[in-house]
């Protein structure tokens, strides 16, 4: 056995917990969380069928946590995953998963599929079986602070630009303020507008807040590759700046990981409760319509509708949020079928935009968005991540789709009241 | 070594050595899932994780709608083949005497008419069931030996059960040999195969229900 399997397996028995002893033990082979996964119905191939991406961590389990697959082991009949198996399960486990959890919320046992791929994915890096993209997103967060090679001189220039657009002060590492507002690469480089929208809106609130130029990057490639080590780097970033700033809360801008990364992993990689609170952007800009700090004028006439980003909706509990902002410039939207908690996957998430490889089963898979979409005709869709606008914009180009994929962020302050 | 004495063996010896193997291997499987580290979530929750997870363990018995158009026919023998195998075991006359005799508690039996049309669905839903599993294509690339070997082992104590139902005073003695010797196997296996899920889907549901109920989702 090589050292890197070794360690691979060495990780995953490190992960095994009682909720994967539960849910090993429980599974039945019903086989109805095929149905809920895209990859699945997009494809009608059976190997996609969530549960079956657990074979390599189910063997370990029962080599290494069961009477019998220990009695089993000691006579050599209990065989370990092979380096082989790994190969093979890597396209599984990294290409066709976006640990969107739709598989999680169907399956009649109760076993929570997409936190065993999460803690899968812990043995398949550690091997050394992870794919070259995302491998090469995480050496760049690690080295120069973010997966698309974003510099802090490149958040000042954008700082720059977007104070000049909007005549306002951007501040960069302020202490002592209300919030310290996270981005993600996509935002400052492809959609620069998201940085002026949200000081306009904090303008208009009257609310205090910064930028760091230590702490600017909120993605984090480490939990999508599945590796805790270098995850907990990335969140220790932001703690410390928050610490060094004395701020009351961090926002998690538009994307869906960066805030499970944050908010609900965030605490246990760096393995101590946090000194300020962290909230996405959109309930930070539902708190301010609550309060009546911000205030829109104004409705769209286009048709709309709202695409939920799994870790933000399904995995993340903001729900509500979103479709209440959407209300006031847009009463009349419509929801897509399976909309809310149910949603389905852009197709990109857990890192599949990030792995090349991945790229044509994703813009096959796309499909299920588009029969969604077909339902309903609407000519605009709004979202409030970053990398699903991304993959949105190529599904739809794909398709030759003429539906526009727009920022909540960046919608309700074109609305703000003058 | 006659009929009589397998059945007296089947009865007596025999019903205890598996009786004594489903209740060990249950609790050290049981053990081996508990005594797994879990680490408290340090991150701060939005509701309780405690209440969200009793919720699950119930909303999740009831039948998903997205998944009645898609697997309809799973989910109904799924329903029919579980609730009806707990009937019989816990409702037939003399299954109560049984555990009268074992543990001294006893309550009202159904009309054995009534024991025999569930013992019918039941046995109906299993070959549903196995008709689904060797026809759906997911079904049929994640079956192993064990999921046709636990099927099996299933039905032989609600079909051994039902024959005995019409068998002649002739043949009893052996159908109720067969049938007490088709249940000692499904304890025996019951610790190590998917068996375990009659007891822990409602850790499962648990823990999912009160991983996602602390982010504020309800699964």
């Amino acid at each position: 056995m090589s050292t890197s399997l070794q360690q691979g397996l060495a990780a995953m028995i490190d992960k095994i917990d009682a909720p994967i002893a539960s849910f090993f033990n429980s599974c039945v082979h019903c086989g109805m969380c095929a149905d809920a996964c895209l990859f699945y119905t997009e494809t009608g191939d059976p190997k996609y069928t969530p549960i079956h991406k657990l074979e390599p961590l189910r063997k370990v389990w029962y080599r290494e946590f069961t009477l019998e697959g220990r009695l089993l082991k000691m006579f050599g009949l209990a065989k370990a995953p092979t380096d082989a198996e790994l190969v093979e399960w890597e396209t599984l486990i990294y290409d066709s998963c976006t640990l969107c959890g739709r598989c999680s919320m169907v399956c009649p046992v109760g076993n929570d599929i997409v936190y065993m791929v999460r803690k899968v994915r812990e043995g398949m890096v550690a091997s050394g079986h992870a794919p070259a993209g995302l491998k090469e997103a995480t050496v760049r967060s690690i080295e120069i602070g973010s997966p698309m090679g974003v510099t802090a001189d490149t958040l000042r220039a954008q700082i720059k630009h977007a104070a000049k657009d909007t005549g306002l002060d951007i501040p960069l590492d302020k202490a002592g303020v209300d919030y310290l507002l996270l981005m993600s690469s996509a935002e400052i480089m492809q959609f620069p507008e998201f940085m002026g929208a949200a000081a306009q809106i904090f303008h208009q609130a009257g609310v205090s807040w910064t930028l760091s130029s230590t702490a600017y990057e909120a993605t984090n490639s480490g939990m999508q590759i599945g590796s805790s080590e270098l995850a907990a780097v990335l969140v220790k970033r932001i703690v410390d700046a928050a610490e060094k700033l004395k701020v009351k809360t961090v926002i998690s801008p538009e994307c869906g990981h960066a805030y499970t990364a944050l908010r609900w992993e965030g605490p246990n990689l760096v393995g101590r409760p946090f000194t300020f609170k962290v909230k996405h952007i959109l309930e930070v800009l539902d708190e301010l319509r609550a309060e009546g700090k911000l205030r829109t004028e104004g409705l769209e006439t286009e048709r709309m509708t709202f695409h939920d980003p799994c870790q933000l909706v399904r995995r993340g509990g903001v729900h509500d949020q979103p479709r209440n902002l959407l209300r006031m410039v847009a009463p009349d939207y419509v929801e897509m079928e399976d909309a809310g908690n149910m949603n389905w996957c852009c197709g990109g998430g857990g890192g599949v935009s990030a792995n090349e490889r991945a790229e044509p089963l994703r813009i096959k898979v796309f499909s299920r968005k588009k029969k969604q979409l077909d339902k309903i005709g609407v000519s605009a869709m709004v979202t409030a991540c970053s990398n699903c606008r991304n993959m949105l914009e190529e599904g739809l180009e794909h398709n030759h789709m003429d539906i526009k994929v727009l920022s909540l962020t960046e919608l309700i302050a074109e609305h703000l009241a003058k | 070594m006659n009929i009589f004495d397998i059945l007296q063996w089947a009865r007596g010896t025999g019903l205890q050595i598996a009786v004594v193997i489903f209740s060990v291997g249950v609790l050290i499987r049981l053990l081996e899932m508990w005594m797994l580290n879990r680490k408290p979530d340090l991150a701060e929750p939005r509701a309780s994780g405690t209440l969200g997870g009793w919720r699950t363990v119930f909303t999740r018995s009831a039948p998903s709608m997205v998944l009645m158009k898609k697997a309809g026919l799973l989910l109904v023998s799924g329903y029919i083949f579980h609730l009806g195998f707990f009937i019989v075991l816990f409702f037939f006359a003399p299954h109560i005497r049984l555990f009268h005799n074992m543990f001294g508690v006893s309550w009202p039996a159904l009309p054995n008419g009534i024991i025999e049309i569930i013992t019918i669905l039941s046995i109906g839903a299993l070959f549903a069931l196995l008709a689904h599993r060797i026809m759906n294509p997911v079904q049929r690339f994640l079956s192993t030996f064990q999921d046709y070997f636990v099927w099996l082992a299933s039905l032989l104590p609600l079909l051994t059960g039902y024959l005995l139902l019409h068998t002649s005073d002739f043949s009893y003695s052996q159908m109720l040999t067969a049938h007490l010797l088709s249940v000692e196997l499904l304890l025996v296996i019951f610790p190590f195969t998917k068996l375990m899920h009659a007891f822990t889907t409602f850790f499962s549901r648990w823990y999912t229900g009160a991983m996602a109920a602390r982010k504020g989702v309800t699964v």
